[in-house]
């Protein structure tokens, strides 16, 4: 069966961000569809029997999560979309604001139809230049067509849009250190509740949601709600795409229903392992996921199974590492991240962080005591639902993984001062 | 002299302002715009971004140094961030790292005598995994580095074949 593909249909295509070629092959159909045929209540209830689910990361369902924006309110609300796009191993919302960003903006005006929001943001990373000036080309473009603006596709609904430019930093993904950012503040997440809902940009309700996301709905609203239900599997609607990357032979961007075994995105669309090599460990939803061992490689790729297994799908971002790669450098080098990110706000995350890292710092220069292995354990455990956002908890996850896993690999390097991985193919080649 | 923004430029912070509903919010478009007429943010852009902005300078400050793409002091002419997180350690960053700095002669985080390049090391994924090991030289990617690629980025450059 040929496989579905609803976003990423026109990736590759150079003139897929044009308007006027876009507009040919049915964009803004949807939008259209919703302005003109559809109450809000009946958008927002497509959305929810779709079973459409956060892409971000937390996996959300994004129906329920517009639900809880209050009905009457005097103040304003907004629509921030989060493209900052920065979890370790994630570069899936890059496709789609490169490739097709009028798909992003269609989709932005079902949600504030739905919604009732007429000022929407989009926070972009710093880094992603090229990206952003496609991007704010397309919203140049739909203004002038009037497609943004006072009257959205003629219709008596306005709506402005505007592409916000991050500056680099990494909390600034997590949806209120996002807000701090985009009101001029250091990206500082804020302490829940109160909720985004109902106190968020500029103290006003605000919907938070992801590229991927927010560019499914524009199919969702042309076939129907069930229809793309029926494409995922249970509670877990549709497609969604996959950052394949690491020590596989294609690495790249793929959309996938939702329940496609891992195995088959690594070994069939990824073309397996680089020369060839035994897998030896995923990383199944970015750097803040626990690690999964090749024997795990079954697993069906949704958001219950994988938290069933200890571990998220997150932000579709799927790292394979070989039997070449050493688990405690691995280790190493996804703590630096995490200590190098913290914002420093609460103390488990600043010194958790910052204790992880130098703790590994010490036993991969050759340093390391075999009590380590248990004060890392122990920081794990501590730097779990201890703190304002869930950063920490995405360096206890790896953290506590990767120790569990590959035991006897971090007990090696503390015991002969070098790496598992490496003296064992030096005997090899002997 | 006193910092200014250039014409075109106080036209495009005009519509910065008109996009949020305090002044406070135009804080990191309106760093963006001064750094890419003046390179860096000096003090004295500190201070004229404060102004602008009606907020005090230390919010400007705290700003400054909470975010990583602002330069605070001169670059190079081009800057080169490549990246050390995971995806591109598991292919070999390590060595694009190791050679970058015998070519440019200086360590991460310095810019080279001449003036012409200042490079970074940065831990931070800057999301074009499917290119590892790869760099963002100046605005853009790029990727699938070698030796060979990293000679042709920046001799091209010094024999005038790219802007
Ligand atoms: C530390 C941290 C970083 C995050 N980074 C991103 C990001 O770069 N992009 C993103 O869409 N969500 C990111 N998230 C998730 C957001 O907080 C939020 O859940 C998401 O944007 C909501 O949109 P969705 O429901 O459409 O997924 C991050 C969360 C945390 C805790
Ligand atoms: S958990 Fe870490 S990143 Fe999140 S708010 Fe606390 S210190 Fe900042
Ligand atoms: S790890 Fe280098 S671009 Fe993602």
């Amino acid at each position: 069966m040929p496989i579905k593909k609803i976003v990423s249909e026109f990736f590759g295509n150079e003139d897929a961000r044009r308007l006027d070629w876009r507009i040919q092959r049915g964009g803004y159909e949807a939008a259209r569809k919703a302005l003109r045929t559809m109450s809000p209540e009946q958008v927002i209830e497509e959305v929810t029997t779709s079973n459409l689910r956060g892409l971000g990361g937390a996996g959300f369902p994004t129906g329920r999560k517009w639900s809880f924006i209050p009905k009457d309110t005097d103040k304003p609300k907004y629509l921030t979309v989060n493209a900052d796009e920065a979890e370790p191993g994630t570069f899936k919302d890059r496709y789609i604001l490169e490739w097709d960003p009028h798909r992003l903006i269609e989709g932005v005006i079902i949600c504030c139809y739905a919604v009732g929001i007429h000022k929407a943001y989009v926070y972009i990373r710093g880094e992603y230049v090229r990206p952003y000036e496609r991007l704010q080309q397309a919203v140049d473009e739909a203004y002038e067509a009037g497609i943004l603006g006072p009257k959205v596709l003629g219709e008596d609904f306005s709506l402005d849009l505007y592409v916000h430019r991050g500056a680099g930093a990494y909390i600034c993904g997590e949806e209120t250190g996002l807000l701090e950012s985009l009101e001029g503040k250091k990206g500082w997440p804020r302490l829940k509740p109160p909720f985004p809902a109902v106190v968020g940009l500029f103290g006003c309700p605000t919907v938070i949601n992801n590229v991927e996301t927010l560019s499914h709905l524009p199919k969702i609203i042309e076939n129907g709600g069930q229809w793309f239900a029926d494409l995922g599997c249970e509670r877990n609607g549709g497609t969604r795409l996959f950052a394949l990357s690491g020590n596989v032979k294609k690495p790249g961007v793929y959309e996938l229903p939702l329940g496609t075994p891992l195995r088959e995105l690594i070994y069939e669309h990824g073309g397996g392992i680089q020369d060839d090599r035994a897998l030896k460990a995923i990383i199944p939803g970015g750097a803040s996921s626990a690690v999964l061992t090749a024997d795990e490689v079954d697993i069906s790729l949704d958001f219950d199974s994988l938290a069933k297994a200890g571990s998220m799908l997150g932000s579709g971002a799927v790292i394979a590492m070989h039997e070449g790669i050493c688990m405690v450098k691995a280790l190493h080098n996804i703590e630096h991240f995490f200590a190098h990110e913290s914002c420093g706000q609460c103390t488990p995350c600043r010194e958790g962080t910052g204790w992880v890292y130098k703790t590994l710092s010490r036993i991969v220069a050759g340093h390391g005591r075999m009590e380590d292995l248990h004060a890392l354990r122990i920081h794990s455990r501590n730097m779990t639902g201890t703190s304002i956002c869930a950063l920490c908890d995405g360096a206890a996850m790896p953290l506590g993984s990767f120790v569990r896993k590959f035991e006897h690999e971090f007990e090696y390097y503390i015991k002969y001062k070098r790496s598992y991985v490496e003296a064992r193919s030096e005997t090899v080649s002997i | 002299m006193s910092f200014q923004f250039t014409e075109e430029n106080e036209k495009k912070f005009a519509d910065i302002l008109s996009r949020y509903p305090n002044k406070r919010a135009a804080m990191l478009p309106t760093l963006h715009l001064a750094q890419e007429q003046n390179g860096f943010i000096s003090e004295e852009i500190e201070a004229f971004v404060a102004q602008r902005l009606e907020v005090p300078i230390v919010d400007v400050r705290e700003v400054l140094s909470f975010y990583t793409l602002y330069f605070r002091k001169p670059m190079g002419r081009h800057h080169i961030r490549l990246c050390m997180s995971i995806a591109c350690w598991i292919r070999n960053c390590d060595e694009i790292k190791a050679y970058l700095e015998q070519k440019l002669g200086v360590p991460s985080g310095s810019v080279t005598e001449d003036g012409n390049y200042s490079w970074e090391a940065v831990p931070d994924c800057l999301g074009a995994c499917e290119l590892a090991p790869m760099l963002q030289f100046d605005k853009y990617f790029e990727g699938n580095l070698t030796r060979e690629k990293i000679d042709e980025l920046l001799d091209g450059i010094q024999n005038g074949h790219k802007s």
